[in-house]
């Protein structure tokens, strides 16, 4: 639901130096607008697209399993049965990569859909509450941002052990204290304009104009630290695997994939420079959408 | 008199996706030494875009097209960059509209009013800072010593504005533009100001005061110029202007005025808005919303012709009604 | 002024006993015994329970906090479990390799940023821009674990340049720092670029130019001095991925700092160890927040409360 302001429905006149005033974008027009002017990022889009669908349709793509060892062919250089090379246990490196791509895939996705949620209800809520709430929130997002977020996921990890839905926790920890803080300061701009201050004098509940009237100011910058935080996402996760804190072998993941190339880097350099590369290519892919989108989704962006 | 400031059928405008949008058309205006001339208009007419083109301030994309612009005979237009900053802040200064947003943040008062003379003139840290008290003290800065060690966040409005107009003037330049130096404050404080700015074209400086508030053109300039939609449309002694309007716009715009005054129950008001610039009308800029609008108006744009007492007019209508 | 940073210092204490109270629970509610586990499946029960009870770790979790943070105070962390040392003193002897690099790496990142992005602002939409910000999302985009890798094999393995690992002397340190340092680069060279870039617009930089401020005098006296305020805060939140990002690269340069001992903390499951390196790192992040904070203090007058009549 989006709000329009009373426009005085007379013919626009444009004159340099006016600002013009920010009208809410339809979702049309917003992809309308990143189609038209933003080439980057729909590219980018492409590419994820790509590895969503490699992820998806990752049995059907190799005539290999990701698992079974072929230890008459370790270490083999790319060659056209096996186009990425093999590894240490023989297994084909492409196969792996392909089951990996589900990994990297929900573990950038996952969480961050988690974190944004939370952080978003807790931003908004603190934003809107103010006073003791807003003050023991924004006190528990101090905390999780003192972390350096690598010895976080560290500790967590430790305690919890590796394994998929550990990371997803630990991610979700980690994340949802930077969404909570942005959208705190925006929710504290919505409230103060003219329509929230009408809804409250006209009396509408204070979950309703949470719920209304922020949460749909929001969702465009939610939107941005959503597809912002799965490469951030992705990357802490490839971190975490590489000190072998992540996914646990014999699963495949691309920064464990990285870990045990390392060992094999000047013989077997393919090894992890393969998957070193995806993870740049999934990470540089959503950077550039999320540039994009903020780019986009900014009302108030210059109109030049 | 000498001219300080000439300008000869300056053009300048920004390329818009439509094509090349000018902003300033064919304007020609001069600045006398020790006068003070108004260029009045409505926002977005093309006085702010004239200012800094003097100046050589053009934000980009814009550009001047052609012309020329002639500071105490010399030709700005087309002069090498480095001549040109030499002149800015010494020979001609600039007061801009908003004195909250103009002033550097980070930045002591004290450092910004002497920030021009370190720039021109080879002084002592200490010679600098006296002269910039003595400035601020000059402009009506009180305790002035020790307003140079505060940040501009802590000055009232005002303040300010007497900061800027401090600095524009700390080298006793010959030209100073003040765009709208009095839009963003008080009335008392705006008369203050403009008691200042008389202070000093009497001391020799030639002031270009653009404006779109005819009251204060009409206390303190000699001189108008009337702009609309990038032209000057009249241009008349202040006196002569004032009683004897004679482009339907600059009558428009003084029946607003003198109706605000109390002059009767209904505000006088121009229907409709300014054009815009990359969809001009053909003929006179002002056609689509004169009420004396002839057929010839919209077929192709009328000069400039003087109609005595210096006073000029772009108005067919008004030509031949002066002539029966 | 004074109170204000009172009041900071406060806060940022409460944090940090806060944090180390989380980092206590996270790692007291480890399935299993840690003793059991540290003393190998063949020891028996009474050595186990004997050596609990030293440790202190019979007692209620309050109690053991407690004691804790009254130690910690001193500047006693407890014992490694499994290298058997004092917590603290391992950390000494980790920090000043840790502190060496992050601050070669922070000081590449922000010549390296600052001069890009600048450089990137004034010539905006020009060859250089485009190529400093393609290698800025680069910087962003490559995890520190390939930078690291690339750098090593590049300039090490392959061009014999610099040393593959270890501490041997000043040169070790360049390859970690780089590595380290790349993401940040990359962040603060686009965060210097978009904010001079709205900056360079601002009324006050016309007023400069007014003056007779020619191009890099504007830029110097008026634009950076304003830029630097987000970057400042910028440089702050970068130094706990500096840290975090030091995990990564002491281990692939066997470096031996912080970083590297809490990767030993945890392949040894030597909990007093993490749990040492996992408050210190992060006291060191409160720290830089709150010298940010109060350097804000200092470069933007409007923070600062006092009143001038």
């Amino acid at each position: 639901m989006i709000k329009k302001r009373a426009f005085p429905e007379k013919e626009k006149v444009f004159r340099p130096g006016d600002e013009q005033l920010p009208e809410p974008d339809g979702f049309r027009t917003v992809l309308r607008r990143l189609a038209g002017e933003n080439k980057l990022a729909v590219v980018s889009a492409a590419v994820i697209l790509l590895f969503v669908l490699a992820a998806v349709l990752a049995p059907v793509l190799t005539p290999y399993t990701e698992k079974d060892m072929d230890l008459r062919h370790r270490l083999s250089p790319p060659s056209p049965e096996h186009l990425f090379g093999t590894d240490e246990g023989g297994r084909d490196i492409l196969t792996r990569m392909l089951f990996g791509s589900r990994v990297s895939l929900l573990i950038g996705v996952v969480p961050s859909l988690v974190s944004m949620l939370l952080g978003a209800a807790l931003g908004i809520v603190s934003g809107y509450a103010g006073g003791k709430t807003d003050a023991v929130i924004m006190r528990l997002a101090d905390l999780m941002l003192a972390f350096p977020s690598m010895l976080l996921a560290m500790v967590i990890m430790y305690t919890l052990g590796g394994g998929l839905m550990n990371i997803f926790l630990t991610l979700s920890l980690v994340n949802w204290a930077g969404v909570a803080r942005v959208v705190r300061s925006e929710t504290l701009r919505i409230i103060k304009t003219e329509y929230v201050e009408a809804a409250r004098i006209t009396g509408v509940a204070g979950i309703r104009i949470m719920l209304c009237h922020v949460l749909p100011n929001c969702i465009p910058t939610m939107l941005v630290l959503f597809t912002l935080n799965i490469p951030a996402s992705i990357l802490t996760e490839s971190s975490l695997s590489f000190l072998g804190l992540g996914i646990q072998p014999p699963d495949a993941s691309w920064g464990l994939m990285v870990n045990t190339g390392r060992q094999f880097l000047y013989s077997a350099p393919w090894l992890s420079l393969i998957p070193s590369a995806a993870i740049m290519a999934i990470v540089l892919a959503f950077n550039f959408l999320g540039d994009g989108l903020a780019d986009v989704l900014d009302p108030y962006r210059k109109n030049q | 008199m000498r001219n300080i400031l000439e300008v000869r059928h300056l053009c300048a405008g920004f390329p818009t996706l439509k094509g090349e949008a000018v902003a300033v058309n064919d304007v020609s205006l001069t600045v006398p030494e020790g006068k003070i001339v108004g260029l009045v208009g409505e926002s977005g007419c093309g006085k702010s875009m004239t200012a800094r083109a003097v100046m050589g301030l053009i934000r980009y994309p814009g550009r001047v097209i052609s012309g020329s612009i002639l500071l105490d005979g010399r030709e700005l237009v087309g002069m090498p960059k480095k001549e040109k900053r030499a002149l800015r802040g010494s020979e001609m200064s600039m007061i801009f509209q908003e004195p909250m947003t103009s002033l550097n943040p980070v930045m002591k008062v004290g450092r910004q009013v002497e920030e021009a003379i370190r720039i021109h003139e080879k002084v002592t840290a200490e010679e600098a800072a006296r002269r910039s008290v003595e400035i601020l003290t000059k402009v009506g800065v009180p305790e002035a010593k020790k307003r140079c060690l505060c940040y501009p966040h802590q000055l009232s409005g005002g303040l300010r504005q007497r900061v800027m107009i401090a600095m524009a003037m700390i080298l006793g330049p010959r030209l100073l533009i003040a765009d709208e130096p009095t839009t963003a404050l008080d009335v008392t404080v705006e008369a203050q100001i403009l008691q200042l700015m008389r202070t000093l074209s009497s001391g020799g400086t030639g002031i270009l005061l653009i404006s779109h508030d005819l009251g204060v053109i009409a206390q303190l300039c000699d001189h108008v110029y009337v702009m609309y939609a990038g032209r000057i449309v009249e241009s008349a002694d202040v006196n002569e202007l004032f009683d004897r309007p004679l482009h339907p716009y600059t009558r428009g715009l003084l029946n607003s005025v003198r109706s605000l005054r109390g002059g009767g129950d209904v505000l006088d008001t121009i229907p409709g808005a300014v054009p815009n610039l990359t969809r001009m009308p053909a003929g006179c800029g002002f056609s689509p919303r004169c009420p004396e609008r002839c057929d010839e108006c919209v077929m192709d744009v009328p000069g400039l012709v003087d109609m005595g007492n210096g006073h000029l007019v772009r108005c067919r209508p008004a030509e031949g009604e002066e002539a029966k | 002024m004074l109170n204000h940073v009172l009041r900071r210092f406060f806060q940022a204490f409460l944090v940090l006993i806060l944090v180390a109270l989380l980092i206590f629970l996270m790692l007291r509610v480890v399935p299993g015994n840690p003793i059991a586990t540290m003393m190998g499946e063949h020891a028996n029960a009474a050595a186990i329970e004997r050596m609990t009870s030293e440790l202190g770790l019979d007692q209620p979790i309050p109690v053991q906090f407690f004691r804790y943070i009254l130690n910690a105070l001193r500047g006693d962390f407890g014992t490694s479990y499994s290298m058997g040392k004092p917590v603290d003193r391992l950390i000494r002897t980790a920090f000043p390799n840790t502190l060496i690099l992050a601050l070669c790496a922070a000081l590449f990142a922000w010549v390296v940023g600052i001069v890009c992005g600048t450089i990137s602002a004034v010539r905006k939409n020009s060859v250089l821009d485009r190529l400093f910000m393609g290698f800025s999302l680069l910087g962003v985009s490559v995890p520190v674990f390939m930078a690291a890798m690339i750098l090593q094999y590049v300039f090490a393995y392959h061009l014999h340049w610099l040393d593959i690992s270890g501490v041997k002397s000043w040169k070790s340190f360049i390859l970690p720092a780089v590595a380290l340092g790349w993401n940040s680069a990359g962040s603060i060279s686009r965060l210097v670029r978009s904010t001079l870039l709205e900056i360079l617009q601002a009324d006050y930089i016309d007023t400069a130019r007014a003056k007779g401020r020619g191009q890099a005098g504007v830029l110097i006296f008026h634009a950076m001095r304003n830029a630097m305020l987000p970057v400042v805060t910028m440089m702050a939140l970068q130094l706990s991925s500096l840290l975090s990002g030091a995990v990564i690269t002491e281990s692939i340069f066997a470096v031996n700092g912080i970083g590297r001992l809490a990767v030993q903390a945890i392949e040894g499951r030597d909990i007093p160890l993490l749990q040492g390196t996992a408050l210190f790192s992060t006291a060191l992040v409160i720290l830089g927040n709150l010298t940010a904070d109060l350097l804000y203090g200092v470069l933007d007058p409007r923070i600062r409360k006092e009143v001038v009549r």
